[in-house]
């Protein structure tokens, strides 16, 4: 290729699409396990001597969701690595639910196409997923409700004997497949008593006697390997911005970042934190900048749709130079789009959002540890320079499950100096007092003596609404002074991860949750991956180092533009070719491993 | 603070006449109560929208949050809930806070908010120059209605008691003294407390003789008495020919959403065991 270093004439609109993927997304919308309709094959090579990945399927309202968090579980104690992808349509009954689970003896952050293990509460597991299986795939199935091969459990028989409610008959299959997977039954017994704390005897009960039906199928082998914990990429942003101080969450339920609201008002009396629900996204953009007037570190929820509503209060946040978090979980867009399916369109957006100009920070974590990271450095850095900060996932990290190595989390080397936070305020107190580095001493109302204003108007430096042209030159520049520090201290931390091959010449360029998709198609095709964390203030200098020695570079994203690509060509770094994908559904391991094949080969 | 000079330096452009100067120089007579009180202002808070009503958080040496059209009860509901402590008193206009903000307000109300809402309803948009706002009489005819407003106006009292506001009380600019005595009940009211304040806009609704020769404070009127309350609110509709009473319309003490909503905060250590022990539970 030209290089990374750029060539100003060319245009990556231009690159040609990968031949048939077009063809190939459409055939799969409605199921994109079902139509791998590739060269690769079950037991195509890759860099993993030995994982396991089970699915769980049934009716929305069976619980699946709990019952796959229980299969990691019980995979997760085996000393395996897990990821959880949950697949449902958005409805609340009737509709067909499944959660695929892959355990491995590396971080894993996506799905394959085939399964070992096959948990069936609804026929429809059997037909619809029918292309997932292989010669050894092991079914077990709910006998009450499911004719097929394999073996079969007796729900309700079950449920009968020990005189237990409808609920467990989740317990019951569980129990079946730790049989079936040869998993001890004391591990099992830990498990259940981690999990549920209530009725736990009475689930075990049930469990058991299917663990003494069945007979094993496939033994999963103990890895060894201390068990990590696991945990949705919502949770683990829930966690990071508890880490970064906050004090008030705030959001308007909208999948799929409503998981985070679930969870953060669940615990809000341990954290101590204020979580409210207000009337609409306006209110609660609103509402947080309230909070963060007075001095509280805030963060709101939603996705695309409600940040919609959000982008007034994101300008006055700019302008008002207020320091906010918004977690902006991306699904299928546009409009109402595919409420419960990925993707990874808001980019473009979150960076653009609000009229005028004004500094701002975007990071886009690739996997439940960064989350937790990041989530954390967001909120310390929206505070530090009074500037509204993204946390950018999508569907596929908030509501997966991953492990996580809290050991091997990215941390930066050493503090933060930033000099407007050091500088105590003095009176006559002026909130815009101009700085070196733009960055104004915060105080809040209650402060003895201290006048606070601030103002969604051009203002002077003392908050005043002003419509002088030298003013609004002084305070533009202080808000783009800003930007420079703001970028200056991210340039502290490390914001460009380059995973697979990182000296080969072919790199595949991702961002966000395809960060394991790519790392793992990386390693098996020996290629480099880059994958930037932070996407604003663009850190073109770690990128280009990342690529240093790059000749061929190949986006990856979920999109339908090629939004990063977009955003690196105006930094000089042209992409050469782009994979994408815009179907609501995840690449898997396999899928991204035939487009990269088409497009190196 | 004590002893602050409550108006600033910033020079004032409300138009000579205007009704904006009344409620500026009532809520400085409070203020002014107040710190001889000996309590300081350094814990009150003004929440402005926008619009000329807005200006007054140019004007008044407090703390100040210029917010935007429509937008000043989130914000304000969020520094209130941020720190109870402070008092919170939000200035709006009625285009600002019953068209652009409208659901603020109602939700304000259900919350029973300890905030104090004073609308400065001239029932005309002012700094866009003179269009019809929800409260504009039938007919009404502003630049974006030249022919005259073809639906009948909003009746913003009648709604805050249906929205279940705790406190909800009408003023008029030409009564100063009783205006400040409702905005004074107004903020100690432990609750949401709503005053619609007829408002003279000299330039585009100049209607201060029509409002002087109807206004009344009615008799021995009890505000615990909702039923009462809601018929005085009907009597006038912002539209038809009728007596408009002033005074407070209705008061009930309840629990407010602070209360409801708080949850003690935690140390820094105590967070970080909280977050410890619960990826500890996901193993």
């Amino acid at each position: 290729m030209n290089g990374i270093r750029g060539n100003p004439g060319q245009n990556y609109r231009k690159y040609k699409r990968v031949p048939g993927f077009f063809r190939h997304a459409a055939c799969t919308h409605a199921n994109v396990y079902t139509h791998h309709g590739s060269t690769v094959s079950y037991g195509d090579t890759m860099p993993e001597e030995r994982e396991v990945s089970v699915l769980v399927g049934g009716r929305a309202g069976d619980g699946i969701n709990n019952a796959g968090a229980l299969v990691a579980r019980l995979l997760s104690r085996l000393g395996y690595r897990i990821y959880l992808y949950f697949d449902y349509p958005s409805l609340i009954r009737g509709g067909h639910n499944f959660a695929v689970v892959r355990a491995a003896s590396r971080d894993v952050g996506t799905c394959r196409e085939k399964v070992d293990f096959v948990l069936a509460l609804n026929q429809e597991t059997l037909t619809r997923h029918r292309g997932m299986f292989h010669e050894g795939t092991a079914v077990l199935f709910n006998a009450d409700v499911v004719k097929s091969e394999g073996q079969g459990i007796p729900v309700r028989q079950i449920l009968a004997a020990e005189q237990a409610p409808e609920i467990m008959g989740n317990s019951v299959m569980i129990g079946g497949f730790a049989k079936a997977a040869g998993i001890p039954w004391d591990l099992v017994e830990d498990v259940f008593r981690a999990v549920l704390p209530k009725g736990t005897d009475l689930n075990l009960k049930v469990a058991r006697r299917a663990y003494d039906q069945l007979a094993v199928a496939r033994a999963i082998p103990e890895r060894g390997d201390p068990p990590l914990p696991l945990l949705t990429g919502n949770e683990a942003i829930g966690l990071g911005l508890i880490r970064g101080g906050l004090d008030a969450y705030i959001s308007y339920p909208m999948t799929p970042s409503s998981s985070l609201l679930h969870f953060l008002a669940g615990e809000k009396e341990k954290f101590g934190i204020t979580v409210v629900h207000p009337e609409n996204e306006i209110a609660v953009v609103l509402m947080a900048l309230g909070f963060a007037y007075a001095g509280k570190r805030a963060a709101v929820g939603t996705s695309g749709g409600g940040f919609c509503l959000m982008t007034e209060g994101l300008s006055l946040a700019g302008m008002a130079e207020l320091p906010l978090v918004f977690v902006v979980s991306q699904r299928t867009g546009p409009s109402t789009g595919l409420p419960t399916y990925t993707g990874q369109s808001e980019l473009a957006f979150v960076l653009h959002a609000g009229q005028g100009e004004f500094p701002r920070l975007i990071v886009a974590p690739g996997d439940a540890g960064e989350a937790l990271a990041w989530s954390a450095i967001a909120q310390e850095i929206s505070w530090q320079f009074q500037v509204p900060v993204f946390v950018l996932p999508d569907k596929t990290l908030s509501e997966g499950t991953y492990s996580i190595d809290t050991a091997a989390l990215p941390s930066r080397e050493d503090g933060l100096a930033v000099p407007g936070r050091a500088a105590s305020a003095s009176l006559p107190y002026r909130r815009y007092a101009d700085t070196p580095d733009g960055v104004s001493p915060p105080a809040f109302p209650g402060t003895p003596g201290a006048v606070v204003k601030v103002n969604s108007y051009a203002h002077d430096e003392s908050g005043y609404t002003t419509e002088e042209g030298d003013m609004v030159s002084l305070m533009t520049e202080k808000r783009l002074r800003k930007q420079e520090a703001l970028a200056r201290a991210m340039n502290t931390f490390p914001q460009v991860n380059v995973l697979g091959k990182p000296d080969a010449p072919v790199a595949l360029l991702c961002w966000g949750s395809t960060k394991g998709v790519c790392a793992e198609v990386g390693e098996t095709l020996g290629l480099r991956v880059v994958q930037p964390v932070v996407l604003e203030p663009f850190p073109v200098t770690q990128l280009r180092v990342a690529l240093s020695g790059a000749t061929t570079l190949i986006c990856v994203e979920e999109n339908a533009t090629g939004q990063l690509a977009a955003i690196a060509s105006e930094y000089g770094i042209i992409v050469d070719k782009e994979i994408l994908r815009y179907d609501g559904r995840p690449f898997t391991y396999e899928s991204l491993l035939e487009k990269v094949r088409e497009v190196v080969s | 603070m004590t002893g602050r000079d409550l108006i600033t330096g910033v020079q004032n452009t409300w138009c000579p006449g205007c009704g904006n100067f009344t409620i500026q120089h009532t809520l400085k007579a409070l203020l002014a109560e107040r710190e001889k009180e000996g309590r300081s202002l350094d814990n009150v808070v003004l929440v402005s929208g926008i619009g000329c009503h807005a200006k007054i958080a140019d004007y008044l040496n407090i703390n100040s949050f210029y917010s935007l059209h429509g937008r000043t009860i989130p914000v304000a509901t969020g520094i209130k809930l941020a720190n109870p402590d402070l008092t919170v008193i939000c200035c709006c206009g009625d285009g600002d806070c019953y068209a652009e903000g409208l659901d603020h307000l109602i939700f304000a109300a259900k919350r029973n908010i300890d905030i104090t809402v004073l609308v400065h309803d001239n029932r005309v948009y002012g700094l866009t120059t003179g269009q019809y706002t929800p409260t504009s009489p039938l007919g009404y005819k502003g630049k974006s209605t030249p022919s005259g407003t073809a639906e009948l106006p909003l009746n913003p009292v009648e709604l805050m008691l249906a929205s279940g506001a705790t406190f909800v009380a009408r003023g008029y600019t030409k009564k100063m003294d009783q205006l400040k005595t409702l905005i004074r009940e107004g903020i100690a009211h432990k609750g949401f407390s709503f005053i619609d304040v007829l408002q003279i806009c000299a330039t585009f609704f100049p209607v201060a003789d029509y409002y002087t020769s109807r206004v009344y404070e009615p008799a021995a009127h009890d505000p615990a008495d909702f039923a009462k309350a809601c018929l005085l609110a009907r009597e006038w509709d912002y539209n038809s020919d009728a007596r408009i009473a002033l005074g407070v319309l209705y008061r009930k003490e309840m629990p407010g959403f602070v209360e409801r909503v708080a949850v003690p905060i935690k140390t820094a250590p105590e967070r970080e065991q909280a977050v410890q022990a619960i990826i500890a539970a996901r193993i």
